[in-house]
Formats: C-alpha cells, structure tokens, sequence
C-alpha cells in the first residue's frame, strides 16, 4: 500500500478531496480506486459550469471491463476540469493524487462537508472493505 | 457454440446451493402488485402443428402480388446464396451469444459487417445493428442529446416529410424523455424541407435530415448541412442503404458530414416478410464512439499475437453500466445482418450500384409512363426509386380497385397520412419489375383511376 497523502480528505466511495488556497475542491479517485480499477481507458468528464450535487455521479472512470462513477462530495459548481485526460486517461493509474486530478468543484457553501474521512480513517475503511 | 437449457438436476443443485424451494420463490421481493399474474389479451399457447398451420395461412394471404409498394420497406432480388448460407447452423441464430468472444466466427461477420455499411455511409464507425431502422433514429436522437450534453435544449428537429412509421416511434421512445421534436414543414412544389421553415427553425440540439424523405425525394444535404453546422447542431442522416451506392453518403453531406447516419437495412437482402423482422443500422464519426448505443466488435491480437475479434467499449453497455448504459433496448438483428452481410459480399460495391441504378431507372422509366397518361408528379425535386403522383381521385378507391380486379399492389395512399395528399401515390420500382411489369401496370392503374374516377361521379 502506497502512502496516503496526509492533506487529503476522502469519500468512502473511494474519491478524494484537496482544498486548495481559492477555496474550490480539488477532486480525484484513490490510489485504491485506480489499482481496483485497471488500466483506465476513458474518462468522461462534466463541462465547466455544470452543477454538482453531493452523492451524483459528476464523471465516470472506464477500464476495459468496467466503468465506475465518481460521486460528488458536495454541492456546487464545476470550475475546472482535467482536460489532459481526455487524451492520457492512463494519468489517473500513474499519479492519482497529482496530475491524474479530475476537476475542481465551488463548493455552495463553502468548506468541506463533514463526512470525509483523513488519510488514517480511510486506511482503515480499505483494510475493512477488503 | 451449444446453447445447453439446464436439466431438473441443474436448478435443482442451484436452489439448493441458494436455499430457495421452487424458482419462483427467487421473485419473492417484487411487491405481489406490481407482479401479473396472467397477460389480458394474449391467446393460450398453440402446438407446433396448430401454428404452423396458422403461419401457413397468414404467409397464404400475402399471396405473390405484382407489388409497387415501398413507403420504407423495399422488393428488392435476394440471391439464392444468401440466405442458403445464413441459415446454416453456424450462423442460423437471432442472437450474438454471451461469452462473445467464444464464438469468433460470429464476432468477424459482425466485424465485416461494421466495415461495409461504415464503408458505405462513408462514416467512422458502425455498431452491430439495431432493432429496426425507426428504432435506430430514435437511438440517434438520444444519443445527440447525450453529445450536445446541453441540458436547456431537448429539441430536434425533425422534418414533416419524414416517414409517419417514424416520427411515430420517435414519439413512443423520446417523448417519455421530454424531448421536443419540431417539425420543419416541406416545400410544397419541390417536396423537400422549406428554406423559410429553416429560416425560422428554433435552437435545437440535432438535425434530422431523411434522404430520400418519405416522398422519395432527394434533399439538397449540402445545404442542410451547412445550415446545421452554422447553428451549431449536431446533424442526423437517415437513409436508404441502397441510395447510397448511387448517391452522396452522409460522411460527405457538405462540408464535414453528418455527426450519426442510421437506417433500415432491410435492402440490403431481408425479404419483405410480411413486415419484418429487419434491421436498423447506425454509424457515427469516431469522436461520438463512446455515446453510440450497441454492440460493437474491433479487431484485436492474442497473447501471442494472433488475430482475433472482441466485443469493444462495453463500457457503453447494459451488461456493464446497467441503468447507466447508452441504451438499453439496442437489441442487435443478428440473423438479419448476417444476411446483409452476405448479401453486400456477393453484390459489392459494383453490384450494389447496379441495383441502386436500376431501381432509380425502373422507378423513372414508370413515371414517365404514368406521365404520358396524364398523372403529374406531385413534387418537382429529384427522386432516387419512390415517387408521389397525382391520380386526380381519391387514392384509397383507386388503389383498392386496382387489387381486387388485377391483384396489383399499386402503391402507398399518402393521404393515410394527410388528407391534402388524399389523391397521391407513392409508387416504387425496383431492379425486380420488368418493362412488361410497368406496362402493366401503367394500363392497370389507368382502368383503376377511370373507374374510381366514373364511380365517384356517379
């Protein structure tokens, strides 16, 4: 098991969350997500400006023999999203938790919603799950 | 590859392994009122010989018609070959088999298959077939919606000249969607889609364009691509298979051709049947793969680099994404499209042209003889194998007479559909009728007007 970055929060449907200094929510899938996955040959990603509610699926991740979607931690709004991945989905495998970023959410209100889980916890819901 | 239905032993063992007494004890957890217990309006079951009987006789009163029907659904020569090698065991299934990839041989005929009418619309990509070819429309309509992703125009723009059979199955799958299907209105002397409908068409996410329309008439694709293109929508062919070894494919509509070209392949070596079964084709740009419902089979190597075929994109699909899936309803023609595909081998492209040519001459050559007896096209604009004629009498009468009294399918009564259209119809000619066929026909049709004509007087 690869170490879990200490700054980041995650969802118990295996997506993580970085606050990042503007206040939006940088947003991903776990190196556990990836590994269970397989090599990704596809991501389909939301539009800039769509709005997010917490629990929707706001993309989906595709290996050859599944696709998963990816779940919205909170409401609000799609700033950015990951447009390298639409030609190297193959970045989500390599670095989860840097350059294979999904997209970067507004929250409406503001902050990290309270049911995330820290680096620790998360560790202990994989070992659970598995 | 055996398809083995499970002996007693089998579900007996696997009852057990879950628990469960009798099989229907597995459904216990669909509330008991949603469950029906007996289906209204469905007859008992029938033996094998009470419904062969019952087959023989409907398949009897068909009979073997002089038709000149088309209206969507067209006479066309099937070589003997065709359908001797379809029906082989081998091939002779309706269903490409779970475990794709175990029955290889079916996944390279649907692989040539992809390639030919891909090959033929001039278009990237091609799935497996669809139900039929309103179905497939439909399924392109959906899936622009899915491309645009633009969730403040549900609208398509459909034209009137559509075939009926159609927009109606348009309406029965988009409708519960709340997609909105405006209709562009036909130019009333040439019988394509009106510049001012156009002109004043609201924002929408797609364009179909059927070519040839419902009337037979070409549109002027060109046009109507550049029209979508400027207003920003993505742009649907419907079309006939065999049209386009004669005319412009939908790859090259205008300046980058049409975003998803889908139709009927029933031209393409399908007996009539009474109706069916046929088959919908659909084919797509490569940047829209991923929205296209059905299956899909790519050319791939092995382990050890030999070559093999595989179902493709699954992703897409209801066995992967469930509730998520492109469609879930892209059940795939598979007997059909073998025989389609045996069908292109043997014309080829050269052969293909040829009957597309020879209908266009038939269809033509008989116009000009109904012509020369005082009928008038009803439209102006050029026509592939179908066309709309004025009898100057109500059609039904006309149409009705003309098969009691020489069991001559004389056409489609368009005004079924529009009562404006009440004395037209549409009349088709295929490579199948002979010169001595359109004679006649030609002296047929002029007794049967006559007499509607005297009739309606009196």
């Amino acid at each position: 098991m690869s170490e879990i970055p200490a700054d980041l929060h995650f969802a118990e449907t295996h997506e993580w969350v970085r606050e990042l200094d503007d206040g939006t929510l940088e947003l991903g899938i776990s190196e556990h997500a990836q590994a269970s996955l397989g090599d990704l040959v596809y991501v389909e990603l939301p539009e800039v400006g769509a709005e997010v509610s917490a629990g929707e699926g706001l993309a989906v991740v595709e290996s050859t023999k599944a696709a998963s979607d990816v779940y919205s931690p909170v409401d609000g709004e799609i700033v950015a999203v990951n447009e390298a991945l639409t030609d190297s989905p193959e970045l989500v495998n390599q670095d989860s938790y840097g350059d294979g970023w999904l997209v970067r959410i507004k929250p409406a209100d503001g902050g990290l919603p309270a049911n995330l889980m820290d680096a620790g916890h998360y560790a202990a819901h994989i070992d659970s799950e598995s | 590859m055996p398809f083995i239905p499970h002996t007693e032993d089998d579900v007996r063992e696997m009852l057990d392994s879950l628990g469960a007494e009798r099989v229907e004890q597995l459904f216990d957890e669909i509330p008991s009122d949603l469950r029906i217990r007996r289906l209204e309006g469905v007859p008992a079951g029938l033996s094998e010989q009470e419904i062969g009987r019952l087959m023989r006789e409907r398949a009897l009163g068909d009979r073997s018609p002089l038709s000149f029907l088309g209206a969507g659904a067209y006479e066309h020569h099937v070589p003997a070959a065709v359908w001797e090698i379809a029906t082989r065991g081998e091939f002779y299934s309706a269903y490409t088999p779970y475990q794709a990839e175990a029955s290889q041989g079916t996944l390279q005929l649907i692989y040539e298959y992809q390639s030919m009418v891909a090959a033929l619309a001039d278009m990237d990509v091609s799935n497996a077939s669809l139900y039929d070819g309103a179905s497939a429309l439909a399924e392109a309509a959906l899936m622009a919606l899915r491309i645009q992703r633009k969730d403040t125009t549900r609208r398509i723009l459909v034209p009137a000249s559509l075939n009926p059979r159609y927009k109606s199955v348009l309406e029965t799958i988009c409708a519960p969607q709340s997609i909105e299907f405006h209709e562009l209105a036909r130019d009333d002397a040439s019988g394509r889609i009106a510049g001012d409908a156009l002109a004043n068409a609201p924002d929408a996410a797609a364009l179909v364009v059927a070519q040839p329309n419902f009337f037979g008439v070409l549109e002027d694709v060109d046009r109507l691509e550049r029209f979508a293109r400027e207003r920003g929508m993505l742009l649907i062919g419907a079309v006939n298979p065999t049209s386009l070894a004669l005319v412009k494919p939908p790859g090259r509509w205008g300046e980058n051709g049409a975003d998803i070209a889908c139709g009927d392949g029933q031209p393409l070596g399908v007996p009539l049947s009474s109706g069916g079964p046929y088959f919908g084709f659909m084919t797509c740009r490569r940047a829209h793969v991923r929205q296209m419902p059905g299956r899909l089979v790519g050319r791939t190597r092995d382990a050890d680099g030999r070559e093999g075929f595989v179902l493709t994109l699954q992703a897409r699909e209801q066995h992967i994404r469930r509730s998520k899936a492109r469609s879930n309803i892209c059940t795939n023609q598979g007997l059909a499209v073998t025989a389609a595909t045996i069908y292109m081998t043997l014309l080829g492209p050269a052969g293909l042209r040829q009957v597309a040519a020879a209908s266009h001459a038939r269809t033509r050559s008989l116009v000009a003889r109904l012509e020369s007896q005082g009928l008038a096209r009803r439209f102006s604009a050029p026509y592939f194998h179908e066309a709309a004629l004025r009898l100057g009498t109500p059609a039904a009468p006309a149409l009705e007479r003309l098969l009691e009294s020489t069991g001559i399918i004389g056409g489609y009564d368009l005004g079924r559909d529009e009562e404006a259209l009440a004395d037209c119809v549409l009349v088709c000619a295929t490579e199948t009728k002979t010169e001595a066929d359109l004679d006649t026909y030609a002296a047929a049709l002029d007794r049967a007007v006559d007499k509607a004509a005297v009739a309606a007087r009196a």
